[in-house]
């Protein structure tokens, strides 16, 4: 049993620190933990995340409040009662639209970031691995979440994408049926895809956040040369008061300074589109309810899954389900497939730099041709993207094996 | 400064792949229509002068056995659901008919209707004779329009017997109207009736035109304000073979009907576009202190 | 010269947090706005009451926001009856024509169960603490506080508006016999 002192007045700083061990934490997890003082705005990205993480949970729930998941009210819950009715439900559903839109491209950044700097390599493969599933569940979150206004996309979203589960060949129908517990998306997939979007996915979401960040505790955040610190040693230095000197900075309040800052131009952006310029995060055509016997003309992911829908479109639909499946878990296998034990920004690493490059470029061209008709020249594109990402993919590790040691 | 050089590589990136999937992928998926401004230059300039003395007798005489003119104290013959199992569709009721529509329009349109509304699907025959009869009528028509319309009143004319607009509370038999259930039982069946009333007509509407014409709730969110416009001064240039009328309103109509497609489908906007200046202006400050802040914070690290 | 560092780093640290504060609490603004009752459940909160459907010693529940209301229309002998002895309680029946009505709440101002109307002593008693209530629903055994409340409403001819105020309610209210609901 601990000690406890009798005359320590309840909640003062000594009465905690006995029962809660408050100066501990505050050390461990913010005066005392180190960053690199080599970095550059990039790094600031995840904390980008996780406050993007945290406007979503919060207009989510009060979006909650209001919606209902019912395949004859839920249109009208969301573009009546939460737009029209409820006092600043059109902002919290803005807010939710843009954020999920958004999220992504900071993941994009965040994992690109990843990429460029090698970030995954030894020692640091679990804070990489987390991350893909953190991506994999932000994917279902979004995808849950794009079924609930009940709208032509979310219909035809719902349809298209359960299907995909079929297995083309094998014809696994009875597994789609089972995934959306009807023939088509009906009453009983709204319902599922609303609790998985409430609650079984956030929790998940929630529970890899503490894993990812636990990761990160001992192989430290990366820096900008790849250089490795001994991080015991500068932070000595650092605390004897040669902040210049040390390599280190702690997360409170110095590295935190620059992540708000960051953070502050990062939301002045970020209204700028929930209040002027939304339309790129909420489809017009999702403005239409969900209608069982009509295909909207055009059919899309969001942006942010077109370039894994756009390996998968250009094949024949066995071929093209296991590029689809390919792409889904290749980024997972980062780590093993980088052969070079260099760990330096992608411009110092040879061949590396270039497909660094190639694998951006290529994914945006995939992006492009994802969202256009696959017609013509659009689909001629989208083929040799398609083989690219896969061939890049093919040639990292003969590229990376032959990578001379820095 | 490097990380100024790198932030223009993620914003360079950034805008392409905003460019890629919004305006360059739309700009491929939709076709240019190119409005008119609600000109009508398909049809001849008029050549009569119209008579608003001889147009009230013809219409007086010939119009008013289809149509009501309420603000002439004209009532209709039948009504809203009565109609459309004749017609297919309720004629409008002429009062305000003038305040929306292009005048060369209305006198075409009284000419030969299938020509210049460009559908098939329409139960008015062709009701003047002459150019001047035509011009006689759109002349009156015209005088008896109120000045100034309300956003809705042009929605119920211009739209509102075809399409309905459930967050307006209206029907196309008109407005939903306020009903009490009875206490014991929670029977409403004055809303039942109405909603029979309601479906019946809207069966025949879709038997007529092929299908049910859509709700125009939050049309204004579902369709872009440049495919409204254009589609709406002319149907075919936008949907090829669609059943939808050309309904030949004046630029003014139109901004009315549009005035009110916004009042149901995005009330928010006033209110959104005043916190947005609010909000963003609090978050500029809030960079600027936390710049401050970083600066008296990093001081000496460099 | 550390610590005059220190101390402007704290004046701006605390700068920027008192100019977050401000932002959350607009933002507290936006949460609580979305918590009030929708226009629409406003807007429904009218019940128009037709009050010469009402046969006498007859206790007919209706319903107004969502709560039971009751409305008993009085025989004259318990009105004479009323005048003779309880002038107080006369005074909480709404007089529309030469009739006159108890209209009220029908939820237990104690703890908001609804009591029962028993016809053969003309009383109310609400069965979960035993409160007792006459006639007029004016309380006659503890625990309710008061007597039923009851709810606004305007004379309309013979038609009683309940969600409107009129000039008779409005004068209950200063006089004391009944409390805003």
């Amino acid at each position: 049993m601990a000690h406890f002192d009798e005359n320590a007045r309840p909640f003062s700083h000594k009465w905690m620190n006995e029962r809660l061990a408050v100066d501990t934490l505050k050390r461990v997890l913010s005066t005392e933990y180190w960053i690199p003082k080599n970095i550059n705005f990039l790094w600031a990205m995840g904390m980008l995340l996780a406050a993007t993480f945290g406007l979503l949970l919060v207009s989510g729930i009060f979006l909650l409040m209001y919606y209902q998941p019912n395949t004859q009210l839920a249109f009208d819950s969301v573009n009546y009662t939460i737009m029209s009715e409820v006092g600043y439900g059109w902002l919290w559903r803005h807010i939710h639209g843009v954020g999920a839109s958004v999220v992504f491209l900071i993941i994009y950044i965040h994992m690109f970031t990843g990429i460029y700097y090698g970030s995954y390599k030894k020692g640091r493969e679990l804070i990489w691995l987390s991350g893909m599933l953190l991506f994999v569940l932000f994917s279902a979150e979004a995808f849950s979440g794009y079924m609930l206004p009940w709208g032509q996309m979310s219909y035809w979203a719902g349809m298209v994408i359960t299907n995909l589960f079929s297995g083309g060949g094998l014809h696994l129908n009875g597994l789609v049926e089972w995934i959306r517990g009807d023939y088509v998306p009906g009453q009983a997939f709204l319902n599922r895809f609303f609790m998985l979007h409430v609650l079984l996915v956030p929790l998940a979401i929630i529970g890899v956040i503490v894993l990812h960040f636990g990761t990160l505790r001992i192989p430290h955040v990366n820096n900008q040369d790849g250089e490795e610190i001994d991080f015991e040693e500068a932070a000595e230095l650092y605390k004897a008061g040669k902040v210049k000197k040390s390599k280190v900075i702690p997360f409170n309040p110095v590295f935190l300074s620059k992540d708000i800052f960051v953070m502050g131009v990062y939301f002045t952006l970020f209204f700028y589109l929930v209040f002027y310029h939304f339309e790129f995060a909420m489809d017009p055509v999702n403005f239409d309810p969900a209608n069982p016997l009509k295909t909207p003309t055009h059919i899309y992911p969001e942006w942010y899954f077109l370039w894994s829908y756009e390996v998968l479109r250009p094949f024949p639909t066995n071929p093209g389900l296991i590029a689809f499946g390919f792409a889904q878990v290749i980024f997972f296998f980062l780590p093993f497939l980088d052969r070079s034990p260099n760990v330096a920004p992608a411009n110092r690493r040879g061949l590396f730099k270039f497909w660094f490059w190639a694998l951006l470029i290529d994914m945006i061209v995939l992006t492009f041709m994802g969202k256009l008709p696959p017609v013509g020249i659009w689909s001629t594109i989208g083929l040799i993207a398609a083989v690219t990402f896969i061939g890049l993919w093919i040639a990292l590790p003969i590229i990376t094996s032959k990578e001379k040691k820095l | 400064m490097k990380e100024l050089k790198i932030l223009g590589v993620v914003t360079v990136f950034t805008l392409i792949l905003y460019w890629g999937v919004e305006p360059f992928a739309h700009s491929q998926m939709h076709k240019h229509v190119e409005g008119n401004n609600f000109k009508y230059a398909d049809l001849s300039p008029l050549k009569a002068h119209g008579d608003v003395a001889k147009g009230k007798t013809l219409v007086t005489t010939t119009c008013v056995a289809c149509h009501s003119i309420e603000s002439q104290g004209i009532k209709a013959p039948m009504d809203a659901v009565t109609s459309a199992q004749t017609y297919g569709v309720n004629p409008p009721d002429l009062s305000n008919v003038g305040a929306l529509l292009d005048e060369k329009f209305l006198a075409h349109f009284l000419m030969d209707p299938a020509k210049v509304t460009k559908s098939k699907h329409f139960a008015m025959p062709p009701s003047a004779s002459s150019e001047q009869d035509a011009a006689d009528i759109a002349a009156y028509l015209k005088s008896i329009a109120p000045k100034e319309l309300k956003p809705k009143e042009a929605f119920v004319m211009a739209c509102g017997r075809c399409h309905a607009n459930r967050y307006g509370k209206w029907t196309q038999i008109g407005d939903v109207p306020e009903t009490k259930s009875n206490i014991k039982t929670g029977v409403d069946l004055a809303a039942l009736d109405f909603k029979k009333k309601v479906g019946t007509y809207q069966n025949k509407l879709a038997d007529y035109m092929g299908k049910l014409p859509p709700d125009l709730s939050i049309i204004i969110r579902a369709r872009s304000e440049h495919f409204l416009k254009t589609f709406v001064e002319d149907p075919q240039s936008q949907l090829p073979g669609t059943a939808m009328p050309r309904v030949g309103l004046t630029k003014e109509g139109f901004e009315k009907v549009k005035a009110y497609l916004e009042e149901t489908g995005d009330p928010s906007k006033p209110l959104r576009e005043e916190t947005g200046s609010k909000v963003l202006f609090f978050f500029v400050v809030f960079t600027f202190l936390a710049l401050l802040w970083k600066k008296s914070v990093w001081k000496g690290h460099h | 010269m550390a610590d005059k560092t220190k101390g402007r780093r704290d004046f701006m640290g605390m700068a920027l947090g008192g100019f977050t504060a401000l932002g959350g609490i607009g933002a507290l603004y936006a949460m609580k706005r979305t918590w009030d009752p929708l226009p629409s459940v406003k807007a429904a909160g009218f019940t128009t009451l037709d009050m010469k459907a009402y046969k006498e010693n007859e206790l007919v529940v209706e319903k107004w926001r969502g709560k039971p209301i009751f409305v008993l229309k009085q025989s004259a002998d318990t009105v004479a009856k009323l005048a003779k002895e309880k002038p107080d309680d006369l005074k909480r029946l709404i007089k529309i024509g030469d009739a006159h009505y108890t209209v009220c709440v029908g939820l237990c101002t104690h703890l908001g169960c609804i009591p029962g109307y028993r016809p053969e002593t003309k009383n109310f008693l609400c069965a979960c603490h035993g409160g007792q209530y006459d006639v007029t629903a004016q309380v006659t055994k503890a625990p309710p506080p008061r007597g039923l409340d009851i709810p606004p409403f305007k004379i309309d001819g013979d038609k009683l508006v309940l969600g409107e105020e009129g000039p008779e309610y409005k004068k209950m209210l200063k006089d004391g016999i009944t409390m805003p609901v």
